[in-house]
């Protein structure tokens, strides 16, 4: 589904991205981890084509992203803050995310029926803008739009930050569901080595920019990544 | 601890993001107070002068008569213009200081304010005329020092009154009300106000009084802060209620309805955006200065077509200038969406046309000055729709300010939004209309200078599409240059 080959991201003379190749496939639940600075987000921008690549490409089903846009509409992500438009309640937000995937205000309000108990009784009806929301409310806004319009590719950079346990015990199974279930691919990043190893089948760790693991989730991985990480730290600290 | 306050200020302003990029607009900004400070010098010189020779009246006594409105009118101006630096103040909560310091800091910050500087201008030359002239030193320093009282107390004033609308809206009405119960003679308030302020120069001990109000103001307002000094009282964000509105009425306007209820929403809701149809309202009545005869410079015939392009043009080039600025807080939304551009910018411009007919049907009081004038903003609004629309939204995709939608700041200039892109552009918006109707104007006379403004307006409407595809190319090509500046915040 996605296929990363040869790709770099280089400000000036400092290499913030090189990965090789990386191969995700349709409907893989794959986690991305690695310490601040280690080119998550980057690799999600280039991703989006919200940035250019230095070198190399990332195909999404045979797309290459930075040539073609027709990879948005199978897509959908939530990065961070700008991606919700805060002047509007979370409804209007909802609705015209709705109308740009080609969906109608019932198809959304069954899509939102879904995730009545994500939202706490905190986000529908409040009479509040998004800009007015607290940061965790504002982000479940921002990872339901995401699942709008029954996109194949979603991308979820650190969904678990400033979320409370309820939610983020209810989003480990959305994710799930939607990668088992549905054949959707779902990419996400975290620092919680916790919740990933639990959601992701795969799990890759970036360090500098550079690939250094790439595991099949099975009962050791969180050893195996809590292992490497704290020697990481180790060695840093040396 | 002063030190460390004063020391902070001074790293804020310096290091803000902005610093660089707006020194000069910084430094044309301290012209404009440098003038103005002139200005005041010059009017406090010239004041009694002028008043005693042209208007045979005593000057101080004139002077006393609409200083209540001088002083209203001070306060509605501070209230728009005047900052409170109570606000930024939320990070030395939790400090180990005594909350009475940071409050006393702020306030008294106020207090060498330019708005507050102004006033001395103006009152101390006129008092050193008036001692020049005569006047008892005793008693002209007795007015001055009430006066110089009394500017403070609007200066604390402000303080609570800030951000309180309704406050500011009745002042604003009691001025309007009262200046005009006056210049019908129905009921004169300086009738009773002036002898008020001459009472402070005919017994000089009275200014106490004066002082005695600004030191029990100030008092007011340092306990107001203080009893407010809490993340839910004073240092609250106002937080709007937010209704959801779906806007079924636009529906009509098929897919671009989508974005037209965004961009409606946009200009209700944020302050930036409503400061800038406040501008375009203002841009309205620009015309009578031409129209009217009241500017001499500005009589000849080809001005007419130059004013009817700014009044039914004024949200057409305050907004569409900053298109697609106005969107660069979810910048990275719109382009990781299915966003078709030519939907996105029909809808502006759709917006654009709407707000200019609206405009148009509004200025139709130029009727009453000839219909010169009223053909003049027809025109214009014809030559607007036709054809500036389409250059103002080429122009706006070279400009990638991002806009900060809960603030005022630039609003009324940046320095990036002119660049010689933008600048070669204001020839066909502004000179190229004006010529034509020259050519008519001479060929034949006004009304085929009037016709042929009207027609390359309406052709300009045929390169629609021409110019969005354009506009789209230029959107894909400087999209990753955009989404990088937009991310920088002042």
């Amino acid at each position: 589904m996605i296929s990363t080959y040869k790709l770099s991201k280089t400000y000036k003379e400092n290499t913030v991205l090189n990965i090789d190749a990386l191969e995700i496939p349709k409907g893989q639940s794959f986690g991305l981890v690695g310490n601040n600075g280690a080119g998550k987000t980057t690799y999600f921008s280039l991703l989006l084509d919200l940035i250019q690549p230095s070198t190399g490409s990332i195909k999404s089903n045979n797309i290459q992203v930075n040539e073609s846009e027709d990879w948005k509409p199978f897509t959908a992500a939530f990065i961070d803050e700008t991606f919700l438009i805060g002047y509007l309640t979370p409804e209007e937000y909802f609705y015209f995310i709705g109308e740009l995937r080609g969906q109608n205000k019932s198809d959304v309000d069954a899509l939102l029926a879904q995730f009545s108990d994500f939202f706490h009784g905190e986000i529908l009806n409040q009479k509040k803008y998004l800009r007015d929301l607290s940061k965790g409310n504002q982000k479940k806004v921002g990872i339901v739009a995401a699942l709008i319009g029954n996109p194949e590719v979603i991308i979820l950079d650190e969904p678990f930050a400033n979320l409370d346990p309820t939610t983020q015990i209810r989003l480990k199974q959305i994710i799930k569901d939607l990668a088992q279930k549905q054949g959707v691919t779902v990419l996400v990043s975290s620092h919680d080595l916790t919740h990933v190893t639990e959601v992701c089948e795969r799990i890759v760790v970036l360090e500098k920019g550079q690939i250094v693991k790439d595991l099949e989730t099975n009962p050791e991985t969180l050893k195996e990544l809590e292992a490497h990480f704290a020697n990481a730290t180790v060695l840093t600290e040396v | 601890m002063i030190k460390h306050f004063i020391s902070l200020e001074w790293k804020a302003f310096t290091r803000s993001a902005s610093f660089k990029v707006n020194l000069i607009l910084k430094i044309l900004m301290a012209f404009g107070a440098l003038a103005i400070l002139l200005y005041m010098l010059l009017i406090g010189v010239g004041a009694y002068y002028i008043i005693d020779e042209y208007l045979k009246k005593e000057p101080l006594v004139f002077v006393n008569q609409i200083l209540i409105f001088y002083f209203l009118a001070d306060l509605s101006l501070r209230y728009f213009l005047q900052k409170m630096p109570i606000l930024n103040i939320k990070s030395f909560l939790y400090l180990p200081l005594k909350k009475d310091k940071i409050v006393g800091f702020g306030i008294n910050k106020t207090i060498i304010s330019f708005f507050n500087i102004v006033h001395a201008f103006f009152f101390i030359p006129f008092s050193i005329v008036m001692l020049l002239n005569g006047h008892d030193a005793l008693n002209v320093s007795g007015w001055v020092v009430a006066m110089l009282a009394l500017v403070y107390c609007n200066n604390f004033i402000n303080i609570f009154v800030n951000n309180k609308d309704v406050v500011f809206y009745a002042l604003v009405a009691v001025i309007v009300g009262f200046a005009a119960l006056t210049y019908y003679n129905i009921f004169d308030i300086t009738a009773f106000t002036g002898p008020i302020f001459q009472a402070f120069y005919d017994r000089p001990y009275l200014a106490i009084l004066a002082v005695g109000l600004m030191v029990l103001l100030y008092k007011m307002a340092f306990n107001y802060f203080r009893k407010n000094f809490y993340l839910d009282a004073g240092l609250a964000q106002k937080v709007a209620v937010g209704e959801t509105d779906n806007m079924a009425y636009l529906d009509r306007f098929g897919s671009v309805s989508t974005f037209l209820k965004n961009d409606i929403k946009l200009i209700k809701r944020n302050k930036r955006s409503k400061t800038t149809v406040l501008m375009s309202v203002l841009f309205i009545f620009y015309g009578l200065l031409f129209f009217s005869g009241a500017v001499k410079a500005y009589d000849g015939p080809f001005w007419r077509v130059f004013a009817g392009i700014f009044v039914s043009g004024g949200f057409l080039f305050s907004f569409g200038q900053f298109v697609p600025s106005w969107d660069s807080a979810y910048y990275p939304l719109m382009m990781s969406q299915n966003i078709r551009y030519k939907q996105y910018l029909e809808s502006k411009w759709y917006l654009m046309v709407i707000a200019t007919i609206i405009t148009t049907i509004i200025a139709s009081f130029y009727l009453y000055l000839g219909w010169q004038a009223y053909a003049a903003v027809v025109v214009g609004a014809i030559y607007n729709i036709g054809v500036n629309s389409h250059i103002v939204l080429w122009g706006g995709a070279y400009i990638k300010t991002p806009i900060d939608l809960s603030s005022n700041k630039k609003a009324f200039g940046d320095k990036k939004a002119f660049n010689v892109k933008t600048l070669l552009l204001t020839i066909p918006k502004i000179i190229l209309p004006v010529a034509i109707y020259a050519i008519g104007h001479f060929a034949s006379g006004e009304v085929l200078g009037f016709i042929l403004v009207a027609v390359s307006g309406l052709i300009g409407l045929l390169f629609k599409n021409k110019v969005f595809g354009i506009v789209e190319r230029i959107y894909k090509a400087e999209k990753y240059k955009t989404l990088a500046a937009y991310q920088q915040k002042n």
